[in-house]
C-alpha cells in the first residue's frame, strides 16, 4: 500500500509538473499581453507594465519564476482587475461552486444509488424498466439542456425558484438539480450492474441458506458489496461536474469560478484562464488520488493484504 | 400405469452407435451472426438505430427542404415563432402568447398588450381571471407575428433566430457539422487508440512499460484542460475542435485494446488454438479480431455523444465555432440568450442534441449487452 | 413414519429465452433420520438443482417448482411462503456449498457469517453467540478461533474456509444437511481432510445428510445409501451395497467403469459415450437411450419406471422387464465390481 502510495504520488506530481510547464509556454504563444488594450502607452510606460507582470525577464528566468512561484500558491496577476491576484479571484470564487458543485455531488449520488437499488431488486419488472430509462436519458441528455428545461419552464413559467443569481438557498436548487442529473444516472446504472452482479453471486446464497430475510439479504450482504466498486466512478463523476459548472453556473449567472473562467475567455485574460485551468488539473488530480486511496481503505481485500 | 403392459416386441436390442449421441442439437452460429439477432431484439437499441437514421438523413437532406439559407439574414423577420401549416395543435402556429397576472384586471390588461409592442390589431386578449373571487386578474394575450409583419406566406418551421436567419436550415446545418466533428473525432480516436494500444501489446516488454508510463501520465490529466488549452491555441473551427477532442480521447481507447490483446494471448482459447498448431493468421482472424474488434466498435459508440457534447460545451464557454457558422452548440448557446421570451430558439437545437445523445447511447448499450459473450448461452 | 425428508415426483424448470429447460423431472427420494443419501451424477443432471430447490434456494423466476411435494417431518415445503422458509433455512435444513471462496460474504468478519444464523433463529445474545461460534470452530477445527472471528475470508485458505462454511451450517444443529459437491473445489488432500470432518460430524450430531458429489470414491465412503441421476431423473436408488455390487442400470455401470481406482488391476477405464441430452428438449422415451449400448426398441418410445429389485433396490431401466433379454454388464465392468468388493473386504467399509 505504502509503495503504492508512493507511486501515485510521484505520477502526480510529474503530471502536474507537465500540466504547468505545458501552460506556461501556452501562455507564451498567445497573442494576449496586458498590452494589447493599452497600445497608446509611451515606451517607458510600457516598459514598467511589462516589468509589473514580469515579462521583461528572459524567459528561461521568468518560467522558474512562475515555476516558484506556482509552488507557494501564487498563480499571478489578472490583466483585466488591475492588481488582484489570480488566486485571491479563485477563492473569493470558489464558496457559490464547491457549494452546487458538492450538492449535486451528494443529491446524484444518493438518489442515483436508490434508483439502482430500486431498479436490481425489481429486476426486469416495471421499476426496472422505468429506472433505467430514467437513468439513459440522465445520461445522454446534456446538463446545459436541463438548465434550460428548468430555467424556462420552473423558473419563468412556474416561477418557482429564482431564473437566476445567487444570494439565497432557492438560487442553488436549479443548478443543483441540472448538475445532480448526470451523477444520479451513473450511479444509479452502476449500482444497478453490480448489485445484480452481486445477488448472484454464491455467498447470496449462503445468506439465504442461513435463513436471512430478503431485507437482511440485500442490505446487510448486497449493497455493502456493491457499493465498494461504486467508489471508484465517484471519481470522473467529480471531474464530469466540474466541466458542468462552467456551463451551469454561466447558465444560472452563479458567481463562481466558472462563471469567472467563462468570462475571462470572452475577454482574453490569460493569467485567469491559465490559472483557473492549473487549479482544476490540480483540484482533480487530487480528487481522483483521494478516491482510489479511499478505495483502498474500505475493501478490507485490499486494506489488509498489506498486514500480511 | 399401462406403461407395465408393453408390447414385447419392443423388447429388441437396437444399434445406438451410429445414433445422434454425439450430435450438438442447436445451430451453430457465428460469433457476428449471434450477436446481431441479440442486437435486433434489443427493443431500445433498435429504436436508438432508427432515431439515429433518421437524424443523419435530416442532417443530410434538411437544409435543402425550403427555400432558406443558413446564412441569409433579415432584421425584419427577427425571432419569429415557429409555424408550420397544419400543426398549429402543436403550438407551431406562428403566434406569441404571453399571461399578464395582476391585482387590476386593467393592468393587466394594459400589460399584456405592451408584452408585445401594443399592436392591437394583430392581438388577441382572453380574461382567463377577472378577478372578482380575490384573486389577481389575469389575462392571455396571443399575438399572430406572422400577420403582424405581413409574412403570412412565409413558414418558418423552427422559426428564425436574432438575425432572422431560419432555424430549421440552421438546426440541420448545424446537426452536420456536430456529426462530422463527433465521427472524425472518433475516427481518429479509433485509429490512434487502436495503433498504440496494439503496438503496446503486441511489442510487450520494455516498448509496452514505456507506452503505459506515458499513458499513466496522460490520463491524470482532465481531459476538460487538454481540450480547453488547446482550443486557446489553436484558432477555433471545425479541424481545430476536432485535434483538440483527440489529443487525450484516444487514450481510453488505447488501454481497451491493450488491454483485451493481452487477457486474449494468454487465455486458454488461445493457448489451445496455438498448441493445436493454428498459425498465427488464423488465431489473430478467428480469436484477436473478433474479440478486440467488438470492444473497438462499442468504445467509439461512445466517444460519439461524447465528441458531440464537448463540442456543445466549448461553444457554452465561448471557444466554439465563430460565427457564421452553425454547430448544435453554437445554436443552443444562442438559444439562451433569448430563452425566457423566445423558448424555440434553443427548444429545437436542445431537442436534437438531446435525441442525437440518447441515440448513440442506447445503441451502444444495446451493442455491449449484444457482443458480451458472458450474455451468452 | 420415520422418514425425515420425502420428495414425491418433483418437477424444477428453468423459463429461458430458447424455452422451458426442465432440469428436473419427476424425482422421488426420501431421508431417514441420521442417515446419509448420496446423489451422484455427471454435471447438468439435475442432483444440485434438486437440493437447491429443496431449500427453494434456485432463482425464481426463471426457476420454479413446477410440481410435486417436498414433506420434510410432514410440512410440504413446496406449498411454503418465503417468509416461512426463512425459519427453516439455516435451523433445520442447511447447506455446504461447492466453492468456498465464492460462498463466504468478502466484506464480512467471519465471526459475524456464523453468528447470523445463530442470532436470527435461536435468538442468542452476542455473548451467547460469540460463545457458540468458538464451539463451532473447534469442532470444524480451526484452532485460534479467538482472533480467527474477526478476520475476513480472504485471510483463510481454501480449506479453512470451507470449514468456515460447515461451521455456518451446523450453526443450529440442523436436522437435514445438505452438502453440495463440498470438496469439488478442493485440493486433494484438503478433499480428505473435509470428508473426515463431515464423517466427524456426522457421528457427533445425528444429522441426515444430503450428499452431492460426482466423486463415487467418496460415496462409498460416506454415504448410507445413494441415488444416481441422471437427466433430471433418479434412473437408480439403493444402499450402497445394493448400487455399488449389484448395480442394475447401464449408465450405473458406465459411472462405475469409468472410476479410476489405485488397487483395481483392470487397466481399462469404461468410457460413456456421448453426452447428455438436451433438457431444453428432452428426448421421448429413456433419455439414456441413445448413450446406451444395450438401447432396446422400447427405450426410443416409453420412458422406463422405476422397476423394484429388492426392498430398497430401485432402478429404472427396461432391462429389469420380464421380457427384457438377460443382459449382463459388460466384463470389464464386472471386474472393477469384483475388484471393489474385494477391496472393501479388507478395507474400512462394516
Amino acid at each position: 500500500m505504502a509503495r503504492y502510495i508512493t507511486q501515485r504520488l510521484v505520477y502526480m506530481v510529474i503530471t502536474m509538473f507537465l500540466i504547468a510547464t505545458f501552460t506556461f509556454f501556452l501562455m507564451k504563444f498567445l497573442p494576449g499581453t496586458p498590452l494589447s488594450a493599452a497600445d497608446r502607452l509611451s515606451e517607458e510606460q510600457q516598459a514598467v507594465v511589462l516589468a509589473k507582470y514580469g515579462l521583461d525577464d528572459p524567459v528561461p528566468v521568468q518560467y522558474f519564476n512562475y515555476m516558484v512561484n506556482l509552488v507557494q500558491g501564487d498563480l499571478g496577476i489578472s490583466f483585466q482587475f488591475d492588481n488582484r491576484e489570480v488566486t485571491t479571484i479563485i477563492l473569493d470564487r470558489i464558496g457559490p461552486s464547491l457549494q452546487i458543485g458538492l450538492q449535486a455531488m451528494i443529491i446524484g449520488t444518493l438518489l442515483g444509488m436508490l434508483l439502482g437499488l430500486v431498479s436490481a431488486i425489481y429486476h426486469n419488472g416495471f421499476l426496472d424498466y422505468g429506472s433505467t430509462f430514467t437513468a439513459v436519458i440522465g445520461q445522454s441528455v446534456p446538463s446545459f439542456v436541463f438548465a434550460g428545461i428548468f430555467q424556462y419552464f420552473v423558473g419563468v413559467k412556474l416561477g418557482w425558484f429564482p431564473v437566476a443569481l445567487w444570494g439565497t438557498w432557492e438560487h442553488t436548487v436549479m443548478p443543483t438539480l441540472s448538475l445532480a442529473i448526470f451523477p444520479l444516472a451513473i450511479a444509479a446504472r452502476f449500482m444497478r450492474t453490480e448489485m445484480l452482479e452481486v445477488m448472484g453471486s454464491d455467498y447470496i446464497t449462503t445468506a439465504r441458506a442461513k435463513g436471512v430475510n430478503k431485507f437482511g439479504v440485500v442490505f446487510k450482504h448486497g449493497v455493502r458489496n456493491a457499493l465498494i466498486p461504486l467508489i471508484t466512478v465517484l471519481g470522473p463523476l467529480a471531474v464530469g461536474l466540474m466541466t458542468g459548472t462552467l456551463v451551469i453556473e454561466s447558465i444560472f449567472a452563479v458567481p463562481g469560478i466558472g462563471d469567472q473562467f467563462v468570462k475571462s475567455i470572452n475577454t482574453n485574460d490569460f493569467p485567469i484562464i491559465m490559472g483557473t485551468t492549473l487549479f482544476f488539473a490540480f483540484f482533480f488530480i487530487i480528487i481522483v488520488l483521494v478516491i482510489d486511496l479511499l478505495y483502498g481503505i474500505i475493501d478490507p481485500r485490499i486494506r489488509l493484504a498489506e498486514g500480511e | 400405469m399401462d406403461n407395465h403392459k408393453p408390447n414385447k416386441d419392443l423388447f429388441v436390442p437396437v444399434d445406438t452407435r451410429e445414433d445422434d449421441s454425439e450430435k450438438i442439437s442447436r445451430p451453430s452460429l457465428s460469433f457476428w451472426q449471434d450477436s446481431f439477432i441479440r442486437l435486433r431484439k434489443n427493443v431500445g437499441a433498435m429504436i436508438g438505430l432508427v432515431v439515429l437514421i433518421l437524424l443523419i438523413v435530416m442532417a443530410a437532406i434538411g437544409p435543402s427542404l425550403n427555400e432558406y439559407d443558413q446564412f441569409e439574414q433579415d432584421l425584419s423577420r427577427a425571432k419569429m415563432p415557429p409555424k408550420i401549416e397544419g400543426m398549429g395543435w402543436l403550438g407551431m402556429d406562428g403566434t406569441l402568447s404571453t399571461v399578464q397576472t395582476n391585482d387590476s384586471l386593467d393592468q393587466a390588461e394594459t400589460n399584456a398588450l405592451m408584452r408585445f409592442n401594443n399592436d392591437e390589431d394583430y392581438i388577441e386578449t382572453t380574461v382567463l381571471n377577472d378577478g372578482s373571487n380575490g384573486e389577481p386578474a389575469e389575462v392571455e394575450a396571443v399575438y399572430d407575428v406572422y400577420a403582424a409583419k405581413d409574412m403570412e406566406e412565409q413558414n418558418f418551421w423552427f422559426g428564425t433566430d436574432g438575425l432572422g436567419r431560419d432555424l430549421f436550415t440552421r438546426a440541420w446545418e448545424g446537426t452536420r457539422i456536430s456529426l462530422y466533428i463527433a465521427f472524425l473525432a472518433a475516427a481518429i480516436d479509433m485509429v490512434i487508440g487502436v495503433a498504440y494500444g496494439g503496438i503496446s501489446a503486441y511489442y510487450g516488454g520494455r516498448v509496452d512499460n514505456y507506452m503505459q508510463r506515458i499513458i499513466e501520465v496522460l490520463i491524470g490529466v482532465p481531459n476538460l484542460v487538454i481540450v480547453i488549452l488547446m482550443i486557446l491555441i489553436l484558432e477555433p473551427g471545425i479541424l481545430s475542435i476536432t485535434i483538440a477532442l483527440t489529443i487525450t480521447g484516444w487514450i481510453s481507447m488505447a488501454r481497451i485494446v491493450r488491454g483485451q490483446i493481452l487477457k486474449l494471448k494468454n487465455q486458454e482459447f488461445v493457448l489451445a488454438s496455438r498448441t493445436l498448431g493454428a498459425p498465427d493468421g488464423r488465431i489473430l482472424r478467428k480469436h484477436l479480431i473478433p474479440n478486440v474488434l467488438s470492444l473497438i466498435i462499442i468504445n467509439t459508440m461512445f466517444t460519439i455523444p461524447s465528441a458531440i457534447f464537448f463540442e456543445a460545451f466549448l461553444s457554452f464557454i465561448g471557444l466554439g465555432l465563430p460565427t457564421p457558422l452553425a454547430s448544435l452548440g453554437t445554436l443552443v448557446e444562442d438559444g439562451f440568450q433569448s430563452l425566457q421570451i423566445y423558448p424555440h430558439i434553443l427548444f429545437f437545437p436542445a431537442l436534437i442534441i438531446s435525441l442525437i445523445m440518447i441515440a448513440f447511447n442506447m445503441l451502444a448499450d444495446g451493442l455491449r449487452d449484444a457482443f458480451d459473450p458472458k450474455m451468452r448461452e | 413414519m420415520d422418514n425425515l425428508l420425502e420428495v414425491k415426483n418433483m418437477h424444477v424448470s428453468f423459463d429461458t429465452y430458447g424455452g422451458e429447460v426442465q432440469a428436473v423431472r419427476g424425482v422421488n427420494f426420501s431421508v431417514k433420520k441420521g442417515e446419509t443419501l448420496a446423489i451422484v451424477g455427471e454435471s447438468g443432471s439435475g442432483k444440485s438443482v434438486t437440493t437447491k430447490a429443496l431449500m427453494k434456494l434456485i432463482p425464481m423466476p426463471p426457476g420454479r417448482i413446477k410440481e410435486g411435494e417436498i414433506l420434510f417431518e410432514g410440512r410440504d415445503l413446496a406449498k411454503l411462503s418465503e417468509k416461512e422458509m426463512q425459519k427453516i433455512r439455516g435451523k433445520d435444513i442447511s447447506m455446504i456449498f461447492q466453492d468456498p471462496m465464492t460462498s463466504l460474504n468478502p466484506t464480512m468478519k467471519v465471526g459475524n457469517q456464523i453468528m447470523e444464523g445463530l442470532i436470527k433463529h435461536q435468538k442468542m445474545s452476542k455473548a451467547q453467540a460469540k460463545k457458540r461460534v468458538m464451539e463451532l470452530l473447534e469442532l470444524v477445527g480451526i484452532p485460534d478461533a479467538e482472533s480467527r472471528i474477526k478476520q475476513y475470508p480472504h485471510q483463510f485458505s481454501g480449506g479453512m474456509r470451507q470449514r468456515v462454511v460447515v461451521a455456518i451450517a451446523l450453526a443450529c444443529n440442523p436436522k437435514l444437511l445438505i452438502a453440495d459437491e463440498p470438496t469439488t473445489a478442493l485440493d486433494v488432500t484438503i478433499q480428505a481432510q473435509i470428508i473426515e470432518l463431515m464423517k466427524d460430524i456426522q457421528k457427533k450430531t445425528d444429522s441426515a445428510t444430503i450428499f452431492i458429489t460426482h466423486d463415487l470414491g467418496v460415496v462409498a465412503n460416506v454415504a448410507d445409501r445413494v441415488a444416481v441421476m441422471y437427466a433430471g431423473k433418479i434412473v437408480e436408488i439403493g444402499t450402497v451395497d445394493d448400487v455399488f455390487y449389484n448395480p442394475k442400470h447401464p449408465y450405473t455401470w458406465g459411472l462405475l467403469g469409468s472410476m479410476p481406482s489405485l488397487e483395481s488391476e483392470v487397466a481399462e477405464l469404461y468410457a460413456i459415450p456421448g453426452s447428455p441430452p438436451d433438457l431444453l428438449n428432452p428426448p421421448k422415451g429413456d433419455a439414456f437411450a441413445s448413450r446406451n449400448e444395450f438401447a432396446m426398441q422400447i427405450d426410443k418410445e416409453q420412458e422406463p419406471p422405476l422397476f423394484k429389485v429388492s426392498d430398497t433396490h430401485y432402478a429404472a431401466t427396461w432391462l429389469l422387464h420380464e421380457h427384457a433379454p438377460d443382459i449382463d454388464p459388460p466384463e470389464a465392468i464386472k471386474k472393477r465390481v469384483a475388484a471393489m468388493a474385494t477391496n472393501s473386504g479388507k478395507g474400512d467399509r462394516s
